[in-house]
């Protein structure tokens, strides 16, 4: 049961990174569509660090620049030359796949060193919540700590509220003298890097070899955890640990042999992201959380 | 203050210009304003005020000329500066962040650091100063129209302006809110802070500011004390040529005539969460009678009229015209029967904008063109129809095009409405329902809308006019009703309902 309950945590936490960096990326107004592109471009990134300079760490490092770096290509897009948001994030999705399976062609085969444990001194000794909550890699207190960085930001910190005034009524923050790209295109940023470390977190700590397409739809699944969370950041770790348990259920499955196709299985996150979109889009009729300007360009004045 | 203060000047603009590409919006503008002094700008929509004070409060910027503050050279880059100037202003269509709380919408304007919870004490203590009272954790989407220009206020208050600019505070508040807002300006212009207030009612000027600047085509055309010129030589001088006045022809002659339309018990919910919900609505309109409906902005206003026109519908007996039940019949079916709408959105819902002035006339004659044709006929005859047809609306409504035949957004808001309410009046309707039909338009304009509204109710038709514009109301309506909240009261005729009577219906103590 403890292992259970870790094992949902980690698979959760790829989700749940990127979810965060779309979540704010969102909240700026833009629609970034290519948070599986990203994560791609980060696990790629974070297993070759890894690989040449033989420290997990590194390939942290590696995976949100690279994140950052193949955001910025969008932001240049959407937000400078104003394409379609949809059609851009849907392009660097496809781009980004392509590009890490060339990338990724000389790693086929090898195994990449994986992040270490760290034991938080006493709290790591509570009985079955220190095992669970307290003796993990960085990157799953780096995920929990975003968590309220990020809730705590858009309550109580300057930034964090132009941030959500921008994708409120860009008009109005650009009249009251804000730069509502540069706001954007940072947003969009932090969204690259945080997918590009969700990215990395498959290879350095879940499976450490590649393969093609290695995030398997995790992209698509945080970015409908976003709406599915309203934009609340609280509600996006409840639906990354659903979504984690979805997964690992057809694992137990296994374990257990249970008599249902595997294949049935297998679809079920993907499932239960069609029927929570559904849900919640049937919901979000009468109650907007959705930033008032999402997807929407900023023309400005001349 | 003192005498010695009224002498001085705060700021001073001299032959300040700008263009857009080749458009000159504002050609050496100089003017100054002095300490304490409540100056009104006025002029039609295009005459260059908005230009010109996003020019001070650093917007845009000037192409050419200078700014004087307290007599020194300043440039003012970016709203930023202009605030450490003490420039605050209050924007005609509200700056604010709808999902945003209060205090939060004025967090982010306020160059000095403080936290949140310092801001909202210091939000209610100044809101309790000024008699301003708003709620600073509450969402601005909560807050109606006038509380929201508050929030605005307050917002310039907190940064201890010297200068406040207004740009058409009034258009959205009812009669009462309008005296709080002049009270709150005159006690602020009392204790030493211009205010620059952007106008073009009249009267309203003439009740709140001291000195007047009147802006035609980027020009200063004259600048003066209010106390020495009369309402209509400011009307006179901002469209630059004499007003035609218009005058009310039925004397109550439609009281005898038979009803065109009632209403019954009319209910809809709301769609949205900004919606409104629409309470048992009720109302007669007869043949040649005006039914004015006044109501502040955001009341149902909308809803009423999706609900008019069929584009959202209920039970059959809620809508009767002459004998047929029709509150369950679409738009195409309604304006068969003779029923013509004209919505409050110019561009996009009353008009397609970028398609032109013929290919939408043909979008709203179809269904009669094609009348008697087989199918071939129609789609060639009928294109040649709506040509020939909106060469008339044009000509008969006096409409300007910029070159002939343009899309319907190359048209000047004015203009449009002149080509709307042309194609509108070219079905013969026999009864209009039209909402906000001079709203940012200019005076000329409106008051030919106004006349061709008159004449078609003296022709024997009924008007439903939705407005927020409480003069215009006055000046063409038989009756009158408030919409408030989704709830009309009951119509009174013109004469026996007073402005304060319609303040209280609007709900606002």
């Amino acid at each position: 049961m403890e292992n259970l309950l870790i094992t949902i945590l980690l698979t959760s936490i790829p989700i749940l990174l990127a979810g965060l960096g779309e979540l704010v990326t969102e909240k700026s107004g833009v629609l970034n569509l290519g948070v599986e592109g990203m994560m791609l471009c980060g696990a790629v990134a974070a297993l070759g660090s890894v690989l040449i300079f033989g420290n997990p760490y590194i390939g942290i490092l590696f995976g949100a620049v690279a994140g950052i770096l193949i955001s910025t290509v969008f932001s240049f897009f959407t937000i400078t030359l104003m394409t379609n948001q949809v059609a851009t994030g849907l392009g660097l999705t496809i781009f980004a796949t392509a590009l890490t399976g060339l990338i990724g062609e000389p790693f086929v085969g090898k195994t990449a060193a994986s992040l270490p444990k760290l034991e938080i001194i006493f709290l790591s000794d509570i009985p079955y919540l220190g095992k669970i909550l307290f003796s993990n890699d960085i990157l799953v207190y780096f995920a929990i700590f975003l968590i309220f960085f990020i809730h705590f930001g858009f309550q109580n910190t300057k930034i964090g509220i132009i941030i959500r005034a921008v994708g409120d009524n860009h008009d109005s923050a650009h009249s009251i003298g804000y730069s509502v790209k540069l706001v954007r295109w940072i947003s969009t940023s932090f969204g690259g890097m945080c997918a590009g470390m969700g990215g990395a977190y498959i290879p350095l700590a879940l499976t450490p070899h590649w393969s093609e397409g290695m995030t398997a739809g995790k992209g698509w699944i945080a970015l409908a955890l976003v709406v599915f969370a309203s934009w609340m950041p609280i509600r996006l770790l409840i639906g990354a640990l659903i979504f984690g348990g979805i997964t690992i259920l057809q694992f137990v499955a296994q374990a257990r042999g249970w008599d249902v196709p595997s294949q049935f299985l297998n679809m079920l996150p993907y499932l239960a992201t069609i029927l929570a979109l559904a849900l919640i889009s049937f919901k979000l009729r009468h109650n907007n959380y959705a930033p008032a300007c999402l997807g929407k360009h900023f023309l400005g004045n001349k | 203050m003192t005498n010695n203060l009224d002498s001085m000047t705060f700021i001073e603009i001299q032959n300040l210009s700008k263009t857009f590409d080749q458009f000159l919006a504002n050609d050496s503008i100089s003017m100054n304003i002095k300490k304490g002094e409540i100056h009104a700008l006025l002029g039609e929509n295009g005459a260059g005020k908005s230009t010109l004070v996003k020019c001070l409060y650093g917007v845009v910027k000037p192409t050419a000329g200078q700014i004087l503050i307290n007599d020194n050279h300043v440039t003012i880059n970016n709203p930023k500066e202009a605030r450490s100037y003490g420039i605050g202003m209050v924007f005609q269509h509200f700056s604010l962040f709808p999902a945003l709380t209060v205090s939060e919408n004025i967090l982010i304007s306020l160059d000095e650091k403080i936290t949140k919870k310092h801001l909202e004490d210091k939000i209610s203590i100044t809101a309790k100063q000024w008699g301003l009272p708003i709620e600073p954790t509450k969402k601005v989407l909560d807050l109606s129209v006038g509380e929201q220009q508050r929030v605005e206020i307050i917002r310039c208050l907190l940064q201890n302006p010297k200068l406040l600019i207004m740009d058409e505070p009034t258009s959205v508040l009812s009669p009462q809110e309008i005296n709080q807002l002049f009270k709150v300006l005159r006690r602020l212009a009392n204790s030493g802070c211009s205010i620059l207030y952007i106008s073009h009612k009249l009267n309203e000027i003439k009740q709140i500011a001291s000195k007047v600047t009147i802006l035609r085509s980027g020009q200063v055309i004259s600048s003066t004390s209010t106390s020495k010129i009369s309402t209509t030589s400011m009307a006179e001088k901002m469209i630059g040529k004499k007003v035609k006045k218009i005058t009310k022809i039925s004397k109550n002659s439609f009281l005898n005539s038979p009803t065109a339309i009632s209403i019954n018990n009319l209910n809809r919910k709301k769609l949205s969460q900004f919606g409104t919900e629409l309470k048992k609505i009720s109302f007669n309109v007869k043949y040649g009678e005006i039914l004015g409906i006044a109501g502040v902005a955001g009341n149902g206003q909308v809803e009423l009229m999706n609900a008019l026109s069929g584009e959202t519908l209920g039970n059959p007996d809620e809508i009767i015209f002459e004998d047929k039940k029709i509150g369950n019949t679409n738009i195409k079916f309604r304006r068969s029967l003779g029923l013509e709408f004209v919505p409050e959105e110019r561009n996009g819902h009353a008009t397609v904008p970028d398609i032109n002035l013929t290919e939408n006339t043909f979008l709203t004659f179809y269904n009669a063109y094609s009348k008697n044709n087989n199918f071939l006929d129609n789609i060639l005859l009928s294109s040649n129809m709506s040509s020939s047809d909106s060469i008339s609306i044009i000509n008969d409504n006096d409409v300007r095009c910029p070159y002939s035949n343009p899309l319907a957004d190359q048209l000047s808001g004015g203009n449009l409405q002149k080509f709307i309410v042309g194609r509108s009046l070219k079905a013969n309707p026999k009864v209009l329902i039209i909402s906000q039909p001079t709203w940012g338009v200019d005076i000329g304009a409106a008051n030919e809308i106004r006349s061709k509204l008159l004449l078609l109710a003296k022709a024997g038709k009924a008007i439903i006019l939705i407005s927020q514009d409480l003069d215009e109301i006055y000046e063409i309506s038989n009756k009158i009703c408030v919409i408030n909240n989704g709830s009309l009261s009951t119509p009174k005729i013109t004469s026996k309902i007073s402005a304060t009577d319609i303040g209280i219906l609007m709900g606002i103590n």
